[in-house]
């Protein structure tokens, strides 16, 4: 029943033994070393899976390992390999995460967020986030830095703009 | 106090860069190689039920299968303050969910398949599923043998009755104080259970060796009680401490949740059960909300009496708690409470009665708030009803009782400083109380709500801390807590105190996780005492550096010790402008002498810390007499919300918290705390709205019927506010706030309903459609249909607040 699926992981080509019934999370975490995705639920409710497919945000634990083959998979191990980036610094100069079990799921979110829409509006960023719980921040912290850090790199690109987005109530 | 150059800073976390590479590792992530095996556990369908047989046959056979262990194999109980929890249910079992058996085996699958081999037959009992039910004479019994449980002093067990623990607290004479009221008001409030709901679910393996040393990986706040727990609990099998580790990596939250002990034990007995290889047991999203602990439901009574002008004259608060199948932990919180549920207010008469009661439902225990949150939403929405009811501001009325320095407290001792009119003063101005403000929208309305609160660590008196610090070759240091880093930043602030002191900065401090073979001592962290109790531990630790400091630098270089500071990671002079020593250069090698000799050698330092003012031996009957709690941190929150007066909906406009800190050591990592707490609070306060069938089974766990916040459900302004009334014996004047931030948002929501829309809502949580059918003029407690949130059922005003069999 077993099946050699192939993938890039993080970059490298990879390649692994895999049950149909494995979910991604399973095997990335079981079967190939890859720790940050966590399970939180396991039934795609809180996000703490969450890794890039492509570079969409997906939940590992709601993907069917064979589902990915051929595919590019890209977890926080990855996103980090030549040193953190502008947002996992500026995550850490604000002291934003507390237990830190959501950060490796918002981080990719994040990222997949900031990579299809770099100036996005905090209700853009609250609604890519919605799918990652965090027990412990009031999410306030984590939305911010993300608005700060897509205002900061727009700033770099192009001449400074206006005045800042009005906060959206949500 | 003089200036400080790092306390009182926000530092960056020691543990942000881990945390957001994906480098820091919790419990699930750590590799036990080929021979790990897995567990899977067999649990109750039943609320509460006899086991007359369990066969295991079948699932001995099942393919991959190495050992099935039931309670005859561990027949033992175990619990922190009471032995009343069992490793397996052994004659009985007392909630749906229980564990009667566990299977281990090769893989996590085969382990589940076989779960579900196992036959237990069973003859079912009446299940317990109502506090009157539970209360009254001749009730059936959850526990026969409570009388026999092992226990500490400060508990009052009722044998014979389902009642865990009765906290008594008697002042003054109430009689007399209802005498001296112009008005009195007495209602009955109700809050329903809660779940923590930490993303991480608990997880442990344990790996009992050929050498007979038994470790644990667990994610947990408690790893020294936990082994402490467990030496007691397993002493058949010859354990001591020396042979019991716990190892404690990053903790995917807490709240409360992974304080003392519970599935973490029946990890360590598969391990025994399977001497030489490690076992791992996980629990699942289910698992964890029905399995661990939830914060317990109680029904209060309260009856206020006041003057005209304003002075409260007494109080009679009885509150009976729903406190599930064992009280081991939770009849801590109903003991807290039961001392302090004045609230934060001077009142000369006072009758407390908090009453612990078992019940068929899953185990309950700490809970961020430990029982505050529960008994402030009645106490601080009475004070806004008799502040109406008198013609008088509701913040006025608390002012004009607000709790002083010294104040004589329920129990007979004295208040600690704390700045609570401050706290109310600028949650007041930051919403502009007194001020109405109109909807912009026909069919919304606006109000605001404000709520005071306070809360004390509730610990043993003997709950200590103790910290080790060393230096290395560079001048960089290692300091060992045993604390937990459960988000709250506890490891920075720690690295910052010590930082403080020797003046080394807080990245040149790697402080981590415990191991209780390697890290200094902890009670647990619980209650919001470590900032202020291991900090203690941690300046002392310093301080006894510095000396060692001082000393090997005057010895060395033939100087007065009086004469030498530290500034900038050096040793200076008073006297010698030219003199500058870098610790680097003397902190493990010592100092060269002219003759090549060298002076010093390695230098560390420990400090320890115990709260040696606090006594639990007053009065069982008056509670007077001792010194249970160390402190209270004080506050009060305001929030301005939205309605829609057709549905009820509520858009939070702004949130203000205002928390006596005492001195915030990271400011930035205290408003994480505030931001963090309300937005918690707030959740609890309108819809997570735990639901059970009249059978005893929980309905709702997991995040799809059991609603935690997302991104998108957060108030759209949050203002944390941080007053500093210096604690004169925490460590630079800090006490606690982590438990605090979310105590006022429920009775502060329903101030500001009833501000905007006239009805007063007094049962947990303040959901849209509470609002919407009490507006329409509808009695929620007559449709609320028949699945229960705690056990209790029927109207409120009803419930008798009775203990049959002459038991008091």
């Amino acid at each position: 029943m077993k099946k050699e699926i192939f993938f890039q992981l993080n970059g490298e080509p990879r390649r692994v033994d895999v049950a149909p019934h494995e979910t991604l999370l399973d095997v990335l975490r079981g079967k190939m070393g890859v720790h940050s995705p966590k399970e939180g639920c396991g039934r795609g409710d809180c996000g703490a899976c969450t890794v890039l497919l492509d570079g969409k945000a997906v939940r590992g634990c709601l993907v069917l390992a064979m589902e990915v083959e051929g595919q590019a998979v890209t977890t926080l191990e990855g996103l980090g390999r030549d040193g953190p980036r502008a947002l996992q610094e500026a995550f850490v100069e604000g002291n934003v995460f507390q237990c830190g079990f959501c950060a490796p799921g918002v981080v990719l979110a994040a990222s997949a967020l900031l990579a299809a829409h770099p100036d996005p509006t905090e209700r853009q960023i609250r609604e890519a986030l919605a799918g990652n719980l965090c027990r412990c921040t009031g999410y306030e912290p984590i939305v911010k830095t993300i608005l700060a850090v897509a205002k900061k790199k727009k700033g770099r690109k192009a001449k400074p703009s206006s005045a800042p987005s009005r906060r959206t109530a949500s | 106090m003089s200036r400080t150059h790092i306390v009182g800073h926000s530092a960056i976390r020691v543990d942000g860069l881990a945390k957001v590479t994906g480098a820091a590792q919790y419990v699930d992530d750590l590799e036990f190689g080929p021979g790990l095996l897995h567990a899977a556990v067999v649990e109750s369908p039943h609320a509460h039920a006899e086991i007359l047989k369990i066969d295991t046959r079948a699932a001995e056979k099942a393919p991959g299968v190495v050992r099935v262990v039931t309670g005859a194999d561990f027949p033992y109980t175990f619990g922190l303050y009471m032995s009343d929890r069992y490793i397996f249910a052994m004659d009985r079992v007392r909630f749906v969910g229980e564990q009667i058996a566990a299977v281990i085996a090769e893989t996590p699958e085969e382990a589940l398949r076989a779960a579900k081999l196992v036959k237990v037959a069973y003859r079912p009992l009446p299940p317990v599923l109502s506090l009157a039910e539970a209360l009254k004479k001749d009730a059936v019994l959850l526990h026969p043998k409570l009388g026999e449980y092992q226990r500490v002093p400060w508990f009052y067990p009722k044998a014979g009755t389902n009642i865990a623990h009765w906290r008594k607290t008697r002042k003054g004479d109430p009689a007399e104080g209802f005498k001296q009221a112009d008005y009195i008001l007495e209602d009955t409030y109700t809050v329903p259970r809660y779940a923590h709901c930490p993303i991480e679910p608990h997880a442990t393996t344990a790996f009992f060796d050929m050498s007979g040393r038994l470790t644990l990986w667990a994610s947990s706040q408690s790893p020294f009680a936990q082994r402490d727990v467990m030496a007691i609990a397993l002493k058949p099998f010859g354990l001591t401490h020396r042979d019991i580790r716990v190892v404690t990596p990053y903790v995917g939250g807490g709240f409360g949740g992974k304080a003392g002990v519970s599935m973490e034990i029946i990890a360590a007995v598969l391990a025994i059960a399977m001497k030489g290889r490690p076992v791992r047991l996980h629990w699942t999203r289910e698992q964890e909300f029905r399995n661990t602990s939830q914060r317990q439901g109680v029904i209060a009574r309260i009856k206020m009496g006041v003057r005209k002008t304003g002075e409260i004259t007494a109080l009679e608060h009885t509150l009976h708690w729903d406190a599930g199948a064992s009280a081991e932990y939770g009849a801590n919180v109903v003991n807290a409470v039961g001392l302090s549920a004045t609230g934060p207010y001077r009142i000369p008469h006072v009758k407390i009665d908090s009453v612990c009661v078992y019940t068929n439902m899953p185990p309950c225990g700490a809970y961020r708030g430990f029982g505050y949150s529960e008994f402030h939403f009645g106490l601080e929405s009475h004070l806004n009803r008799i502040a109406k009811a008198i013609g008088m501001d509701p913040v006025e009325l608390r002012r004009r009782n607000a709790i002083r320095e010294g104040d004589t407290l329920a129990y007979g001792a004295a208040m600690n400083p704390g700045n609570l009119l401050g706290a109310m003063d600028a949650v007041a101005g930051e919403i502009q109380w007194g001020r109405k403000k109109k909807s912009k929208k026909s069919h919304k309305v606006i109000g605001k709500g404000m709520a005071c609160f306070w809360k004390a660590p509730a610990l043993p008196p003997n709950a200590s801390s103790s910290a080790y610090l060393k230096f290395n070759e560079d001048g960089s240091m290692n300091l060992s807590v045993s604390g937990m880093e459960i988000g709250q930043g506890f490891l920075t602030v720690m690295a910052q105190v010590a930082a403080e002191v020797l003046t080394v900065p807080v990245a040149k401090i790697r402080v981590e996780t415990p191991d209780t073979d390697r890290n200094a001592y902890e009670w647990q962290t619980v209650g919001s005492h470590v900032t202020w109790g291991c900090g203690n531990a941690v300046r002392a630790a310093a301080e006894d550096v510095k000396k060692k400091l001082i000393a090997t630098a005057a010895r060395g270089t033939k100087r007065k010790a009086a004469d030498l500071y530290l500034q900038d990671e050096c040793v200076k002079s008073r006297k010698d402008a030219s003199f500058s020593l870098p610790f680097r250069d003397y902190v493990i090698s010592g100092i060269m002498q002219p003759d090549g000799r060298f002076i010093g050698g390695p230098i560390h330092g420990t400090g320890m810390f115990m709260p040696e003012f606090t006594t639990t031996q007053g009065d069982p009957e008056t509670s007077q007499g001792g010194h249970p709690n160390v402190h209270y941190t004080v506050g009060c929150a305001g929030v301005i919300v939205e309605f829609d007066k057709e549905t009820g909906k509520m858009d939070i406009l702004k949130v203000a918290l205002a928390v006596d800190a005492g001195k915030a050591i990271n400011p930035q990592l205290v408003r994480g705390q505030i931001v963090g707490g309300i937005v918690q609070g707030l959740a609890t306060a309108l819809y997570e709205d735990i639901r059970y069938a009249p059978d005893g089974r929980l309905l709702n766990p997991n995040f799809t019927d059991y609603k935690i916040p997302t991104a998108l459900d957060c108030p759209a302004e949050i203002v944390p506010i941080i007053l500093e009334t210096p604690q004169p014996d925490g460590p630079f004047g800090a006490r606690g706030i982590g438990e605090h931030t979310m105590i006022a948002s429920a009775p502060m929501m329903a101030n500001a309903i009833e501000d905007a829309l006239g009805v007063r809502l007094k049962t947990m949580p303040l959901t849209a459609e509470k609002i919407a059918l009490a507006l329409k003029g509808i009695d929620y407690e007559e449709v609320k249909g028949d699945s229960l949130g705690f056990c209790f059922r029927g109207r409120p005003c009803d419930y008798p607040f009775e203990v049959g069999g002459g038991i008091s």
